[in-house]
């Protein structure tokens, strides 16, 4: 790790970068080049990293990061009804709030570890996804979920249905009808959106990237592997613990906006534990631990689930119209099983296929392959693991 | 007086299932060191058995009855289900108690699917980490929910209660209170001690068998057991069957309370996992006083006094009690010194 120099990184982050802001046309062959599915790459790959940071670290497995999502969500929604439809407060108020709700549940989950921690971050997010649906109602509007309505016209009394907007009134904007997000006057909708999104990951990366490289991330490593040999050296590990849980906190919370951003609407059904269990799938599949592994994770993730739920069984039969008859219809009866609706138990499979074989997920895949073909023996399979 | 009693009713049956499932997961996690992300799936695996039988048992031979009309006009359709065609009021005694029925049904199937479970996936995971544990047996789950969902479909599937137990019963009147002061309904009262027969059966067979016997010195110290020349991989393969047919008999008891679906088993399972660490890893006794605990807390908390005083108590009352035990005593109610103290 110390071999690597400042210039390579420098090379793989612009190769990153690059790669990310031309995916609209890269992906377009395989079917991803709109923007809709390329910011949810965007989005959810930003979540992943940011997980990555607390599990793929430090080794603590936080079932409640959806929470984060949630309130990130909520938050930057909240600063589009009652501020500005400018995205960076938005984005700025949704992660120093996420940031601090983090850093509130980090305090308390981090006094334990293992499973321990994990059941105790899954009470928390699961008593967020509750109460957003119960007592929070007037902050969080219940199942309708928390909408950007029309400026109210006269005195405002319910704030949940009459937003007033401060700056965008004091600077006198006008609006017709409900107005979407915008980056001081230019609308962020389409691929606006997007490369905000992409930006925003580049950005996000790099962070990523430094922590990784920095002595601070070296020291959640040093958790990840041996806490008790940390602990006899004198270092107390729970306050890295907690700068690690609250950054990727803040990760997820920036996640959040960006989803509010490009649909300013936010519910609590992003706060579910099944939506902190899907942030886990991602990181694992693409390789915890890597730098690169749980964006590559996600983007894998949504794309095949935009592709996979797109089938159905009629466009099953038009593939395998060159079978005979029964071998057709008792493949498509099988196959039918994974796609369109079954979408979840190709993931599942595909999940469990991977933390079996591949426990370093796809990043390990591909440094194994590329292992096949240049045998060097110098580089053994920890510093390949490295190069992610 | 009456109406602690009955918050004290209503949260026993619900305490019943969560002290089942809990104290399978613990059966698991005590004997072969895993923790099953996959138990709440054999819940809901045990549930669409019962549902199951009962399609079976339903499945309807449609006849037209050309002397009667419908309103519409069109032949009278008479429906019998085949096995009242062929097997007369036996028949109807069957469908009628088809859950109870089931029993018969769930416990070889869980045996099998468990046995299947330990020996094709969480074998080889016993000396990877708990972390990957938790996410294999997670994959296992939503892979098992979606194969149900293909099958039952998404909607939850009601399964009726045999018609003797359709009505209430006046407790109260047991206990020297007015009549219909307090009234239950009979299923939940049913289910409540069956969950008792249930555990005593478990327990029983813990503490009076030579395999129990066996199975908890393994629970203490596996690796003695072994020199002794006891072949205890084998042993805690049918515990881990047991665990799977107690989950998979709360499930399939539990159809009549609630209409299953198929993500009914996660909705359990993380109650579940609060429920086990409440009553402390690893401690069979603590799961099961755990799981009445926190059932009877959760409807008292549902009371509209106690909601009054604070609102939404009744939504999150589980996990904030699981967050308190956790950081006032770690190692849960009864937790055994040495288990999962890291």
């Amino acid at each position: 790790m110390f071999k690597r120099n400042a210039r390579q990184d420098l090379i793989f982050f612009l190769v990153f970068s690059a790669f990310v802001l031309s995916m609209p046309v890269l992906l377009a062959p395989i079917g991803a080049g709109y923007p809709d599915l390329l910011q949810k790459f965007a989005i959810y790959g930003l979540f992943a990293i940011g997980f990555n940071i607390l599990f793929g670290l430090t080794g603590y497995l936080s079932f409640g990061h959806a929470a984060f999502l949630g309130v990130g969500s909520y938050a930057a929604v909240w600063m589009f009804k009652l501020l500005t439809m400018n995205v960076i407060p938005a984005i700025v108020f949704a992660v120093i709030i996420s940031g601090l709700f983090a850093l509130a549940i980090g305090y308390v989950s981090l006094k334990r570890s293992g499973i321990y921690f994990s059941i105790l971050t899954l009470a928390f997010a699961e008593m967020s996804y509750k109460l957003a649906y119960s007592v929070l109602t007037p902050l969080t509007n219940g199942e309708t979920g928390l909408q950007v309505k029309l400026r109210a016209s006269g005195p405002v009394t319910d704030l949940i249905n009459q937003d007033v907007r401060v700056l965008d009134a004091a600077m006198g904007i006008e609006e017709n009808g409900i107005p979407a997000p915008s980056l001081f006057g230019l609308e962020i909708t389409g691929w606006q959106a997007f490369y905000l999104c992409a930006v925003m990951l580049i950005a996000g990366f790099y962070i990523a990237m430094r922590i990784n490289r920095s002595s601070f991330g070296m020291m959640l490593r040093a958790i990840k592997s041996n806490q008790n040999r940390l602990n006899y050296t004198g270092v107390y590990p729970r306050p890295y613990l907690l700068a690690a849980f609250t950054i990727s906190g803040m990760y997820a919370g920036l996640a959040g906006a960006l989803l509010a951003v490009t649909d300013p609407l936010a519910g609590a059904e992003r706060m579910q534990w099944t939506a902190s269990g899907e942030v886990v799938l991602m990181t694992i599949l693409g390789g915890a631990g890597t730098l690169l592994g749980p964006f590559l994770g996600a983007a894998v993730i949504k794309y095949f689930e935009n592709i996979f739920s797109a089938i159905n069984e009629n466009s099953l039969h038009a593939v395998l119209s060159f079978l005979p008859d029964p071998v057709e219809n008792a493949l498509v009866s099988v196959l039918s099983m994974f796609v369109g609706e079954g979408w979840h138990l190709t993931l599942g499979l595909l999940f469990m296929l991977i933390v079996i074989f591949l426990p370093g997920g796809l990043i390990e895949g591909f440094n194994r392959l590329i292992g096949l073909f240049t045998r060097s023996r110098k580089q053994t399979t920890g510093e390949n693991r490295e190069e992610a | 007086m009456d109406a602690i009693l009955l918050q004290v009713l209503n949260g026993l049956d619900k305490g019943g299932a969560y002290a089942l499932i809990a104290l399978g997961l613990t059966l698991a996690f005590g004997t072969l060191g895993i923790v099953n992300f996959a138990h709440g799936a054999l819940f809901m695996l045990g549930a669409f058995c019962a549902v199951a039988l009962n399609k079976l048992l339903t499945l309807e031979k449609v006849t037209l009855d050309p002397t009667q009309k419908t309103p519409w006009g069109a032949p009278l359709e008479i429906r019998t289900p085949y096995v009242e065609a062929w097997l007369g009021d036996f028949g109807k005694f069957l469908v009628d108690w088809s859950v109870p029925i089931s029993i018969l049904v769930v416990v070889p199937v869980m045996l099998l699917i468990g046995i299947a479970m330990e020996r094709g996936l969480i074998r080889h995971f016993y000396k990877r980490p708990h972390a990957d544990q938790i996410l294999v047996t997670f994959g296992l789950a939503i892979v098992l929910q979606e194969i149900v969902k293909h099958f039952f479909g998404a909607n939850p599937i009601p399964v009726p209660a045999p018609a003797i137990f359709a009505g209430s019963a006046d407790v109260g009147a047991l206990f020297g209170l007015p009549p219909n002061t307090i009234v239950y309904p009979w299923w939940r009262l049913i289910y409540f001690l069956f969950a008792l027969v249930v555990i005593g059966i478990v327990f029983a067979f813990l503490q009076l068998t030579t395999f129990g016997m066996v199975v908890r010195a393994g629970m203490r110290d596996r690796e003695t057991v072994g020199l002794l020349g006891i072949n205890i991989e084998r042993r805690f393969t049918i515990v881990f069957g047991i665990a799977a047919i107690v989950a998979g008999l709360a499930g399939a008891m539990y159809t009549p309370v609630l209409p299953p679906n198929y993500h009914i088993g996660m909705d359990f399972l993380v109650l579940s996992f609060v429920v086990v660490v409440v009553g402390g890893m690893g401690s069979l006794g603590g799961a099961v006083l755990a799981g009445f605990l926190l059932g009877i807390l959760q409807s008292f908390a549902s009371m509209n006094e106690v909601k009054a005083i604070i609102p939404g108590i009744d939504q999150i009352i589980i996990y904030l009690v699981a967050v308190v035990i956790l950081l006032t005593r770690p190692r849960g109610l009864m937790g055994r010194k040495g288990v999962m103290e890291d």
